[in-house]
């Protein structure tokens, strides 16, 4: 069953509880950080930062509009990081969810470099990609999303995919009618659909600057090069790396003994 | 609160002014949501920035820190020029038809009402209130015009006090636009139709002025004026900023109550018994029976030893002498010399208190200061701030190490006045404690010192009811016994008393706080531990733990209807009665006496009050029966409304260091607040390494134009400077980041532009994350009645640190 989470940012309130409650569950350290003269914080995402609001100020009729909107891997259906993955370690759970298999990923961080929301962190020392999970862990076990059971005014809603969509409908209607007749849904036909999708009340119009998402999101030109090209010889690519590996390995070892 | 979180489901309209419930009350925004989206209400916002909660709300009304009450007037203006108010419930629940005093008067040029006297010893004014009365007929009745057009009765003389308060003047006070302003109004007052309901949600920013009870006042009478109050959606709302605030002023965490908010005993005024229950206790309302609850609370005291002929050991609770026992006062002072030692309970003032960096140096006065807490906060560690010198410090240091909230049982109250049992989750590290414990085995050792019977007055401690034990280990606190105590409870059989219509003043009862009489008076099953939600009504959950009093969820919920009964929302009905006025069925507990008729309800429905009315003009508080605008401590501008009058006139002047009216060294206004991220003085907080990821750092917002007149770029770092950091003749200052940003615009008050900027104050030289501490800026000048700081408003200066 597709699973998905609803971000209502017409209701964030920009508490970051669930920036927090991801770092909780998830087990994720704190990043050193300093004021830079935005609430924003930390500045862009990591292997140890998933998820995070963006604090955003731009000017809407006249009047200022700071607004709060929850950004990290929206897991996209038409995903540029399961395309450029030469390991096959990014793949589509049962869930219609993306995730990386840590054990699979070979460290080359072509899905960081391409993905459209720049939200994938690479871990240097331990040579993988991270990002998150949709709480993998936790929907498995029948719980919810660490960030949505968190989340104090209901603007993270988690469900199936289908009740999600039916959610966004009826919200942007109200929204419409309270205020912002620019709402708009995001996240139905971008990639082929986000499992991660928004409820946008000031609309799609200059997204970047309003809620920190690309308008107009696109896998790059390189990413579909790169699958339709190379990608009917990654299995011969990664055999190779591996074997390159091996012979490295068995080489340092004899090094190593001598 | 007079009602709760769940009911803001109810209202139509929010007005949150001086506060900031989306970061610093997160899950009330749950509820405005849920009104928003399944009423259509609107929510809002005064507050001189875009805070998280103006970024959400329907309508932003920026307003110059300090001029709430301009902005309140002008309100109360607006809906009694237009007629706006409920006109059937002000007639019926409230004292707008009462005639006052022919002989109270209030003079424009001064501000001053009549009974004013200089007070020397406080340095300012005070009031005899003998004026600020009801006129009453030959058998003591009060007179009263049921039309509201005679020209003494209430209605009249609060339209000609506020007559001045037009959109032009509050406009030119407050800096905020005349068609927003009136904007702001209409909406607010479309609340006084009898259907709909409005909730007016406050915090710090209402209450830390020197008038900040009277901003409280112009709250409550606004609500009474459009119906607001003891309805569903509605109510004077303040909202507690830590989660058991409520629950520690019930207590008597505050010097001028003992529990319950009883009125403090003072040495002058109430040297015995019988001179306590005399003055203090009123012929009319529930307080009628006061003396009830303060013999149990001595016989909890007290227990056996509290008897009929010793006047129930009345002698030994302590007295008010002549001294402002206030937070402000008592550092005073310690600062002179006079305080030997300090306990400091989960309290930092070295970071929280005004002048906060006067606070400090006046704790080096002291021989010994005990620190309880989880962690070694700024206070604890006074000796190590920025510029001390730790050799010349006598003051010896003691850290008790206490428990966070998850590693002890217990009860918190939260704002809506609900007693809720929480249990632990996990036992403390090391050699922590529960508060409980510590204080049990404290007091304990106190009591062992006293014992030989040296001290000055041994009496009242080793006769303390202290058997706290638990049965099987002494030592251990049961916490249960505590909890029987504060309940109330049979003196000879030791029964739980069901509630405080039970408690007696013959020493037959003992109660801690009779309050919470009824929370805790069932030892297998306690109220508060109740965990039953509602699934159908209107929102009170009365399965769900206990509310005081008597587990009333809305106070002077009789208002709710109209006189005859008929509810003046029928979608929000509470209470249904039968033709013979009998109570049929109810939605929340009835806040009157059960043996009342229906009749004596409808004309009494405020049952604290002696006139059983809402007081629309109120003798109650120090300096005024209507609240008058006066300018905080420190401002830019003249009293534009009462051309001879500065700031409040009652409140005290403690010290001679605030900047005169419109001082060229400090030309911006200053407001301090807190944010989300981070928690008071940052004890807790600033040791938690992800709250410090999001907020790392001591800014202070500051509006593009100024930044830019200043070479001020976002990020650069910024020296505050105010009066209180002059030290022999040289400008001291703090360092912050500089967050520039449009959130923050100047304003044009009285024809000039003023600028105001902004700074949380959650940072010290203790924990993971240090900063300035902001406080150290703050004038030491309170609330003429709690003398609460005023810590929203004041006059400083930025420059660039180069």
């Amino acid at each position: 069953m597709k699973k998905s989470m609803l971000i209502d940012n017409s209701k964030c309130i920009g508490c970051r509880a669930c920036q927090a409650a991801c770092k909780q569950w998830n087990q994720l350290p704190a990043e050193k950080t300093e004021f830079t003269g935005t609430y924003e914080n930390p500045p862009r995402f990591s292997p140890i930062t998933w998820t995070k609001i963006a604090f955003r100020e731009y000017e809407q009729n006249g009047k200022l509009s700071w607004t709060f909107t929850k950004l990290g891997c929206v897991h996209c259906t038409d995903a540029a990081c399961i395309k450029v993955c030469p390991a096959n370690a990014i793949s589509h759970t049962e869930y219609g969810t993306v995730v990386i298999d840590e054990k699979r990923c070979i460290g080359c961080n072509y899905c960081a470099a391409n993905c459209t929301f720049n939200v994938i962190g690479f871990d240097q020392a331990a040579n993988v990609a991270r990002k998150c999970t949709f709480c993998y862990d936790r929907i498995a076990a029948g719980m919810i999303p660490a960030c949505a059971k968190t989340c104090p005014t209901g603007a993270i809603t988690y469900g199936d995919r289908s009740e999600i969509m039916a959610l966004a409908e009826r919200r942007l209607a109200e929204v419409k009618k309270n205020g912002h007749p620019n709402a708009d849904i995001y996240g139905v036909e971008e990639l082929d659909g986000l499992a991660m999708m928004y409820l946008l009340k000031d609309g799609k119009e200059n997204a970047e600057v309003k809620y920190g998402l690309p308008e107009k999101p696109r896998i790059r030109t390189a990413a579909h090069i790169w699958d339709l090209v190379f990608k009917p010889v990654r299995a011969a690519v990664v055999l190779a790396m591996v074997f390159a590996l091996w012979i490295n390995k068995s080489e340092s070892a004899k090094e190593k003994t001598s | 609160m007079t009602n709760h979180w769940i009911d803001y489901k109810n209202s139509d309209v929010f007005m949150n002014i001086g506060g900031n419930t989306a970061e610093n009350h997160p899950i009330s925004m749950k509820w405005i949501e849920k009104a928003r989206q399944e009423r259509g209400a609107k929510l809002i916002v005064v507050d001189p920035r875009i805070s998280r909660t103006a970024a959400v709300a329907d309508l932003h009304v920026p307003i110059r820190p300090g001029t709430n009450i301009a902005y309140l007037g002008g309100l109360i203006n607006y809906i009694l020029e237009n007629e706006l108010y409920q006109k059937e419930y002000v007639r019926h629940y409230t004292d707008a038809p009462f005639l006052v005093n022919e002989d109270f008067t209030f003079d424009e040029e001064t501000g001053l009402f009549s009974g004013v006297q200089d007070d020397p010893a406080r340095n300012a004014k005070k009031y005899d209130r003998s004026t600020w009365s009801y006129q009453k007929d030959a058998a003591g009745n009060i007179r009263q015009d049921p039309e509201m057009q005679n020209p003494q009765c209430v209605l009249q003389i609060m339209k000609q006090f506020y007559a001045q308060y037009t959109l032009d003047k509050v406009s030119k006070i407050t800096g905020c636009d005349p068609a927003l302003l009136e904007e702001s109004y209409k909406l607010y007052a479309s609340t006084g139709q009898p259907d709909k309901a409005g909730n007016i949600l406050y915090a710090m920013g209402i209450t830390q002025f020197t008038h900040g009870s009277q901003n409280v006042r112009a709250v409550a009478m606004v609500q009474l004026l459009l119906g607001n109050m003891g309805i569903p959606g509605g109510g004077v709302n303040a909202q507690r900023g830590q989660s058991n605030v409520q629950g520690s002023t019930d207590m008597a965490t505050l010097y001028h109550i003992i529990p319950g908010y009883l009125g403090a005993p003072k040495a002058a005024l109430h040297p015995t018994l019988a001179d306590y229950i005399e003055k203090e206790t009123p012929a009319t309302s529930w307080w009628a029976n006061k003396p009830k609850y303060l013999v149990s609370m001595l016989k909890a005291f007290w227990g056996d030893h509290a008897t009929v002929e010793n006047d129930f050991c009345y002698d030994y609770l302590p007295k008010l002498d002549h001294r402002d026992h206030s937070h402000i006062g008592m550092y005073k002072y310690m600062g002179e010399g006079e305080v030997k030692g300090l306990i400091c309970w989960a309290d930092n003032p070295a970071v929280t208190g005004p002048s906060a960096g006067h606070k400090r140096e006046y704790q080096t006065k002291l021989e010994w200061l005990v620190s309880v807490d989880i962690f070694e906060n700024e206070t604890a560690a006074f000796w190590k701030a920025p510029g001390m010198n730790p050799a010349e410090i006598e003051t010896e240091v003691f850290l008790l190490p206490a428990t966070a909230a998850y590693e002890r049982e217990g009860t918190k109250a939260n704002s809506g006045r609900w007693i809720q049992w929480q249990w632990q989750a996990q036992n403390p590290p090391g050699e922590c404690k529960a508060d409980l414990q510590i204080v049990y085995e404290l007091f304990k050792k106190v009591q062992e010192k006293y014992a030989d019977g040296s001290g000055a007055f041994p009496d009242p401690i080793v006769k303390a009811n202290w058997n706290y034990g638990k049965d099987e280990d002494p030592a251990q606190v049961d916490i249960v016994k505590v909890c029987l105590e504060i309940n109330g409870y049979n003196t000879s059989t030791g029964a739980p008393v069901t509630n405080f219509v039970g408690l007696q003043d013959d020493g037959t009862t003992a109660c801690g706080n009779w309050l919470f009489s009824g929370y805790y008076n069932n030892l297998d099953n306690p109220a508060c531990k109740s965990r039953i939600k509602e699934k159908e009504g209107i929102g009170s959950n009365l399965g769900w733990a206990f509310a005081w009093p008597l587990n009333r969820r809305i106070v002077y919920n009789r208002c709710s209807a109209d006189p005859e009964g008929n509810p003046w929302n029928p979608e929000l009905q509470v209470f249904w009665w039968d033709e013979e006025g009998k109570l049929v069925k109810n939605l929340d507990i009835p806040d009157w006496p059960g043996a009342w008729s229906f009749e004596e309800v409808a004309q009494f429905p405020f049952i604290m009050l002696p006139i059983g009315r809402g007081r629309l003009f109120s003798d109650a508080v120090n300096d005024g029966p209507l609240p008058a605008h006066f300018e905080p401590a420190e401002s830019p501008v003249p009293n534009l409304l009462y051309p001879k009058a500065t700031f409040n006139p009652v409140s005290q002047r403690w010290y001679d260091n605030y900047a005169a009216v419109g001082d060229s060294n400090y030309p911006y206004i200053m407001t301090t607040y807190r944010i989300t991220e981070h928690y008071q003085s940052g004890a807790l907080t600033r040791n938690i390494p992800w709250l410090n990821e999001m907020m790392p750092e001591l800014f202070v917002e500051i509006d593009e134009e100024l930044a830019e007149s200043l070479g001020i770029k976002n990020g650069d770092l910024v020296r505050i400077e105010s009066k209180r950091l002059v030290h022999n003749g040289e400008q001291g200052g703090i360092e912050a980041k500089a967050c520039v940003t449009n959130r923050i615009k100047p304003m044009i008050i009285n024809g000039e532009k003023k600028h105001i900027v902004g700074m949380p104050f959650h940072w010290g030289f203790m924990g993971m994350a240090k900063g300035a501490v902001t406080n150290d800026l703050i004038p030491s000048v309170g609330d003429a009645n709690t003398t609460i700081p005023e810590f929203k408003a004041f006059l400083c200066n930025i420059r660039k640190v180069v």
